[in-house]
């Protein structure tokens, strides 16, 4: 961070707090009657009979792609304007702490560009298939619908997801600490059906993937992965993939890191071997402390975040039974467990599982408990088919450091104080 | 009738997959020498179409264009094209990145990473480039721009020394990064070994802890996103 955002952010910070202490009056005033309490209007507020029950509401189709109520308003994608130089050049935080379940709704899907949102008219989208194969093939996007169709939901995450949290508790809110992650169903075409139609050649062996974008990002992804699970896909979650996340096409590339996953792809091409392009060298690579950097680290470690509470959702209700939700995901295939600790890490629960349990998709966990109002270090803890347990930061910068910008997938402390306002902090 | 064995398992694999999408594929048979597509749908691309489309580069040089460029012409076109985001001297303005520099630096506190100090390869310079450069307006220039450019950046991270040097089609592959050899294999399977475990540690697993680091003592969260705060779009 430069010295002049930490000097505006400082000002920034002093206002808040002003604001916070504006917040906590006014609810120490409202402990008068249960509907004050509760907020709101009383007239719509029983005994009386609503507004919205004495008349009309909107007719159909008045909203003919309807979206979230207007009360909803806060729940949306945020960027950090720090972090990057340009907005065409950057990411946006899918809202973790809003959402429930394991599917992330289409227009809160983080956003991650390197030339800006293409938006392209798929009458003028065309997908080449070429290099080493018996066949070369050039589809419309009505063409590749023409191919069977798989479906499957895939939890997709940025290399650099929690990256800005090497060093140390920096970004307040799971939002920014875990937020480029989502979960979406699929519905495409079968990498693995494209290229038996186009032949590959005994010498191929990987494929360059390419996008159409104003970065024109290009990745090499190897073919035992192009032929396992890989997917060429055009809707999300039923709908038309969003430009934001490569409308008309995008490769899906379950488990593996995100930058893999090329929006508006354009081309696949065959080869005989990697081709060392920028995203898999200069980027997406990890410097370890001895100065050497792994590359080709595609898979995504298992992880897990409690998205209530946290610094965005505190806990509002005082002590008593409380809820906590979370959300665990592996690259290597299904969550076995999650753990909770409210006591930052010495001792641990096991939490439920809620909700379909998917190979390499998002998987909801809850820990019910009894809040008796004392401070709280939230921590989870997942485990993966494999056997792989998440680690814990300190264990995490053992081995990896603290230079290695992508792949941390350390266990996360929020700190939750008595009057229920929850930090991201570290513990040891 | 069949000519080869790769025919007969092409034939034999679509005849079995039942698929009635295998139109045509009899007459493909007949008529051509190659094996028939099992679906039939979509075209081969021209020649032309991929020559357009083509345009990625390999450490070993496949894909290079024909094409030369000199330092002395890069560094015009830098200053034109490139020095605003990325500064005069490759040491980039602001957060734009930076280009040269940083030697010696990927085991300090602050490495920073250019294409002298970490680039393992000077073909990922020119594949990136041309794919991507200039910002906001590219795939643009020449092909002779782009080498031009490419030996502007190497000199500035003196990977070449000499301003008249010209990059071309057939140096650049012979072209040795200082950090070639500063990468290793994904390894985690071995080296990080000990994070599989049979049944993770349920009680008193580590002495009491205390906080030891703080967000908010950072304080570079967006400010729209603190709790109850409204960026008030609708």
């Amino acid at each position: 961070m430069s010295k002049d955002n930490k000097i505006q952010s400082t000002s920034i910070a002093r206002q808040s707090r002003r604001g916070f202490l504006a917040a906590a009056g006014g609810l120490a005033a409202s402990a008068l009657a249960p509907a004050a309490r509760a907020g709101g209007n009383p007239a719509n507020q029983p005994p009386n009979v609503p507004e919205w029950t004495r008349s009309l509401g909107e007719g159909v189709a008045v909203r003919p792609y309807g979206k979230p109520s207007k009360f909803e308003k806060d729940v949306i994608r945020r960027d950090v304007e720090w972090l990057t130089a340009s907005r065409e050049s950057s990411v946006s935080f899918t809202p973790l702490h809003e959402l429930e379940g394991i599917i992330t709704p289409n227009g809160l899907c983080f956003e991650r560009h390197h030339g800006g949102m293409a938006d392209i008219d798929p009458a003028d989208h065309r997908l080449m298939i070429h290099g080493l194969v018996e066949r070369p093939l050039i589809l419309t996007l009505d063409e590749l619908k023409r191919y069977p169709r798989v479906n499957r939901i895939h939890f997709m995450e940025c290399a650099a997801n929690s990256g800005m949290e090497w060093r140390g508790a920096q970004l307040n809110g799971c939002q920014f600490t875990h937020g480029m992650v989502h979960c979406v169903q699929y519905t495409g075409v079968s990498l693995r059906t494209l290229l038996e139609e186009v032949g590959v050649k005994s010498n191929g062996k990987w494929l360059l993937v390419e996008g159409a974008d104003s970065a024109a990002m290009d990745r090499s992804l190897p073919i035992e992965k192009a032929l396992d699970d890989c997917i060429v896909a055009y809707k999300m979650n039923g709908e038309a993939l969003y430009p934001e996340q490569g409308y008309p096409m995008r490769l899906v590339v379950p488990g593996w890191q995100g930058n893999l996953w090329v929006k508006w792809l354009r081309r696949i091409k065959v080869g005989d071997q990697p081709w060392q392009t920028r995203e898999e060298t200069s980027k997406y690579t990890d410097l370890l402390p001895n100065g050497k950097a792994r590359r080709f680290t595609w898979v995504m470690d298992t992880k897990s975040v409690i998205t209530n509470p946290s610094p965005q959702a505190p806990i509002k209700h005082g002590k008593g039974f409380t809820v906590l939700s979370g959300l665990a995901w592996s690259g290597n295939g299904k969550v076995k467990r999650v753990d909770v600790s409210l006591d930052g890490g010495r001792n641990w629960w096991p939490a439920r599982l809620d909700g379909p349990v998917l190979d390499k998709a998002l998987t909801r966990f809850y820990y019910e408990f009894d809040w008796n109002g004392q401070p709280l270090l939230l921590q989870s803890r997942a485990q993966d088919e494999t056997g792989y347990v998440q680690p814990s930061k300190a264990e995490l910068r053992k081995v990896r450091g603290y230079n290695s910008i992508y792949h941390n997938n350390g266990i996360q402390t929020w700190h939750v104080q008595a009057n229920g306002e929850v930090e991201n902090v570290e513990v040891a | 009738m069949l000519k080869s064995p790769e025919l007969v398992v092409a034939f034999v694999l679509a005849c079995l997959s039942g698929s009635a999408a295998f139109a045509g594929g009899s007459t493909e048979l007949k008529g051509e020498a190659k094996p028939a597509p099992h679906y039939d749908i979509g075209r081969a691309p021209t020649p032309e179409e991929i020559r357009g489309w083509d345009i990625d580069v390999r450490p070993d040089g496949q894909g290079l264009p024909v094409g030369k460029g000199t330092v002395a012409q890069g560094e015009k076109l830098f200053m034109d094209n490139c020095a605003t985001c990325h500064g005069e001297f490759g040491e980039g303005n602001g957060r734009w990145p930076v280009l040269a520099g940083g030697k010696g630096s990927l085991t300090a506190d602050n490495p920073v990473k250019t294409v002298g100090s970490y680039w393992p390869y000077a073909s990922t310079v020119f594949d990136y480039v041309r794919h991507a450069m200039p910002f906001g307006n590219a795939e643009t220039l020449s092909v002779d721009d782009y080498y031009s450019l490419v030996a502007y950046v190497l000199y500035l991270n003196d990977v070449v020394t000499d301003q008249n040097f010209e990059l071309n089609n057939k140096n650049l592959a012979s072209i040795k990064m200082p950090n070639e050899a500063g990468f290793i294999m994904d390894d985690r399977a071995t080296s990080e070994k000990a994070f599989w475990q049979k049944d993770p540690c349920m009680k008193d697993c580590i002495a009491p802890v205390k906080i030891t680091g703080r967000a908010t003592a950072v304080d570079v969260t967006p400010e729209d996103a603190k709790e109850g705060k409204s960026r008030g779009v609708e």
